[in-house]
């Protein structure tokens, strides 16, 4: 595999440099070069919803409000929120590490809907250039959760622009769902049974459902808005007979389950990634994959655990309240059985195991703060406070976006046919891991001893806290830019990378670095059963151990 | 795993298919079929979720307001929207007996079949066209113009419609219909492809499923309509 280290002159022929110009790119159907087009843009969108981060924590440095004023600080955390959820989390794992791996993953020559597949991205375009028009033109300043009726009668922002921006947005991510589904059901190999999956497709299954299920919803609520507010209807406003309510329950419906677009995903990693850096079939495989669909299905009848102060009934809420407990079990599954499939396994420490060990710590501090808040009581007492706001970024940072990162150094090799340098990721995992917690874990002090979301200025007895939290934002956007800057520098600089660096279980470990437009030149035929590791380490223990010690 | 023995019986590469329309990434026709049949189904279940927030919404509506959405209920014509209701049906009868056609290689029942389904598709919207215009004239439109004053209440003799309620009612009445006027439109462009592709000569008895997951939408649409129909015209009429 080391043939490349003199520089040959001649290249294998792959996906990259198959054809070389812009139309190549911006017309393409190929599966992998639409997950770059992904990976540039959600990549930018999360840079532009860090900058906006990193301002909201600039101005919580000191107690006055002196930065900025309140309503650039609404803002603020407005779009930091709406950039973040749309243009970045949902999109992320799905539509680029998705994107890329799912056809490979089953042994398929590319997604079911090669061109519905680029018109999703067209979309996902369309979409940021609407957020981006309606940012520059002034923003939104209620929250990325536009509740009514805020939105609809009162704020003079651009509530019109971002609910279309959300609306167009949207479709990319129903249109990436469905090409999985399909996928998935009609596109595997030969011998690729649905108990041999990988989890990571199982995991990506579970997101489609939700995708194609409850983003139109969201949809419709976004035309409700729009049309409320333009032409002063009555839907969600109390005032011309509207139930304000009945917004938050469409919004939730949506954005409830929204969070599992987020982790899912980034659990599909895990499975991954832990089974390889163990060398062990994981643990309960079928619990793991099943419990995707668990999440899925309990994940819609959770939404209303967001509205217990908003006037709900008891007996809803007691409801709502023992759903969102029942779907912490097969989250707990999951963690279970990562736990369960380190023990005893030959562990390595490089740097997408590092990610995945701060997902495991992180996710599962989330989780459990989320219990707190589907308690009824508590919730009460947390509602608005900054302990939300920490127990949703430990999810969705802490969680998804660890997991991404693990995910993007795994399989970075293989999609840039170069390896990223070793000791750099694993110094940006601890940096990402420290900056998170600094960053964050202070928010939940804050939080319970009362300091409310979304003000921009406070006591000065919390000042200590926020200081922290600033400083913590600071090393997390260090750690941010540096797999940036490696990843880039590696696309020139980086060793080759052979076939299958990790010695990794998984069809697409069988296909060159980078792979070749079509993935395998022959269809392949599965006839193992997903990470067996054992067997695949097998061979060498026989010739290197003696069987008498 | 019915759909994985597609796969496994198949030749890995397409060497004896003489269909242009397989893609290069399929396995074999039937492969293709069923990824398209698939994906039209679960972009209908994606539609059924895009009303369904409409429909709750109006369900919450009428249980909350239902003398003023039974009032105003009233006041549409439901002559016209039952004529409409027997147009579309008549529609979907037509888009089977065009799949029919192509199944059987009748080329030209297949052409007059798409081109009457067009027809009913825009008599539908002619007729949606004629009840906006009348609900324009009386008034009846959402907005700054808008006035619902002493409607009476049926079977509530001497009670008046709250116009404000009534107005909830007219709102999802224009968006609702709006939406699914704005699938017929959809459809229409969808069948006018299809109808060129026909008159191509594109389909045969192997090769039709663009008519087919395109008749899947179309029906779509129609079932729609067959919820819309009672719920917006038929409130309190015996």
């Amino acid at each position: 595999m080391a043939t490349a280290a003199v520089a040959p002159p001649v290249e294998r022929e792959n996906y990259l440099n198959k054809h070389y110009g812009a139309w190549s790119w911006l017309l393409t159907t190929d599966h992998k070069r639409i997950a770059l087009l992904y990976l540039v843009s959600i990549t930018f969108f999360f840079f532009i919803g860090g900058l906006f981060a990193l301002l909201i924590r600039l101005e919580l440095l000191t107690p006055a409000g002196d930065l900025v004023q309140a309503d650039t600080y609404n803002k603020l955390f407005t779009q930091h929120g709406m950039v973040m959820v749309f243009f970045f989390l949902i999109p992320s794992i799905p539509a680029v590490l998705g994107n890329f791996l799912v056809p490979l993953m089953i042994g398929a020559k590319d997604l079911a809907f090669p061109r519905i597949n680029l018109l999703s991205w067209y979309i996902y375009i369309t979409g940021g250039i609407l957020m981006l028009h309606c940012m520059i033109t002034g923003g939104v300043d209620t929250g990325w959760t536009f509740y009514t009726p805020f939105s609809t009668a009162f704020t003079n922002t651009k509530i019109v622009e971002a609910g279309l921006a959300i609306f167009v947005v949207g479709f990319s991510s129903i249109l990436t769902g469905l090409n999985f589904i399909v996928t998935i059901h009609r596109m595997r190999a030969p011998g690729m049974t649905w108990s041999r999956l990988p989890l990571f497709i199982w995991a990506h299954y579970a997101t489609s459902v939700i995708q194609i299920l409850g983003t139109p919803v969201i949809a419709i609520t976004s035309v409700l808005v729009v049309a409320e507010r333009v032409l002063h209807l009555g839907i969600f406003d109390p005032k011309l007979g509207g139930d304000p309510l009945l917004f938050q329950h469409l919004f939730w419906f949506y954005s409830h389950p929204a969070v599992y677009i987020m982790i899912l995903p980034s659990m599909g990693i895990m499975s991954e990634v832990i089974a390889c850096y163990s060398r062990k079939r994981i643990f309960g495989y079928n619990f793991v994959a099943l419990s995707s669909i668990a999440i899925a299905v309990f994940g819609f009848l959770v939404w209303a655990h967001h509205m217990f102060v908003a006037g709900i009934s008891v007996y809803a809420a007691l409801i709502f309240s023992i759903l969102s407990y029942a779907v912490a079990v097969p989250s707990a599954v999951k963690v279970f059985n990562w736990t369960a499939t380190l023990y005893k396994g030959s562990i390595h420490y490089d740097a997408p195991m590092l990610y995945a060990f701060g997902f495991l710590g992180l996710f599962t501090i989330g989780g459990l703060t989320g219990l707190f808040l589907a308690a009824l009581g508590l919730d009460v007492h947390l509602t608005d406070t900054y302990f939300v706001i920490a127990h949703f970024h430990y999810i969705m940072v802490g969680g998804a976006v660890m997991g991404y990162l693990a995910g993007m150094h795994f399989w970075w090799p293989k999609i840039s046919g170069r390896m990223y340098p070793e000791m750099w990721a694993r110094l940006a995992a601890l940096i990402v891991f420290i900056g998170f917690n600094l960053t964050f874990f202070p928010q939940f002090l804050l939080g319970y001893v009362g300091m409310p979301r979304r003000y921009y200025q406070y006591p000065p007895e919390f000042q200590v806290l926020n200081v922290l939290s600033t400083a913590g934002a600071t090393v997390l956007g260090v750690g941010y830019l540096l797999p940036m800057i490696y990843f880039l520098w590696s696309m020139r600089y980086g060793k080759p990378a052979p076939d299958n660096p990790w010695n990794a279980a998984g069809l697409e470990w069988k296909t060159p670095s980078p792979p070749t437009t079509f993935n395998f030149e022959q269809e392949p035929v599965v006839t193992w059963e997903a990470y067996n590791y054992e067997e695949l380490d097998a061979p060498q223990h026989k010739q290197e151990v003696p069987v008498v010690r | 795993m019915s759909d994985n023995s597609v796969a496994a019986t198949s030749p890995a590469h397409h060497h004896h298919h003489h269909n242009p329309a397989l893609l290069h990434h399929f396995a074999t026709e039937q492969q293709q079929k069923d990824s398209a049949d698939l994906g039209m189904w679960i972009f209908l279940a994606t539609e059924v979720m895009f009303f369904g927030g409409l429909f709750c919404a109006y369900l919450i509506y009428r249980r909350a307001y239902y003398g003023d959405f039974a009032a105003a209920s009233s006041s549409i014509d439901a002559a016209l929207g039952g004529t409409n209701t027997a147009v579309l049906i008549c529609s979907s009868l037509t888009v089977v007996l065009a799949i029919w056609a192509a199944q059987t290689a009748r080329r030209g029942l297949l052409i007059v079949m798409l081109i009457l389904t067009m027809l009913f598709g825009c008599a539908f919207l002619g007729i949606k066209g004629k009840e906006y215009k009348d609900k324009f004239v009386e008034h009846h439109v959402p907005g700054a113009s808008f006035s619902f004053e002493h409607e009476p209440i049926p079977g509530h003799p001497g009670e008046y419609a709250n116009p404000v309620h009534a107005e909830i009612f007219f709102a999802l009445y224009f968006i609702m219909t709006g939406l699914h006027a704005i699938h017929m439109i959809i459809g229409l462009g969808l069948f006018t492809w299809l109808l060129w592709a026909a008159w191509k000569g594109r389909f045969t008895p192997e090769y039709h499923t663009p008519l087919e997951i395109g008749g899947l939408y179309w029906h779509f649409v129609d079932i729609v309509w067959i919820y819309l129909f009672p719920l917006l015209y038929l409130i309190d009429r015996h």
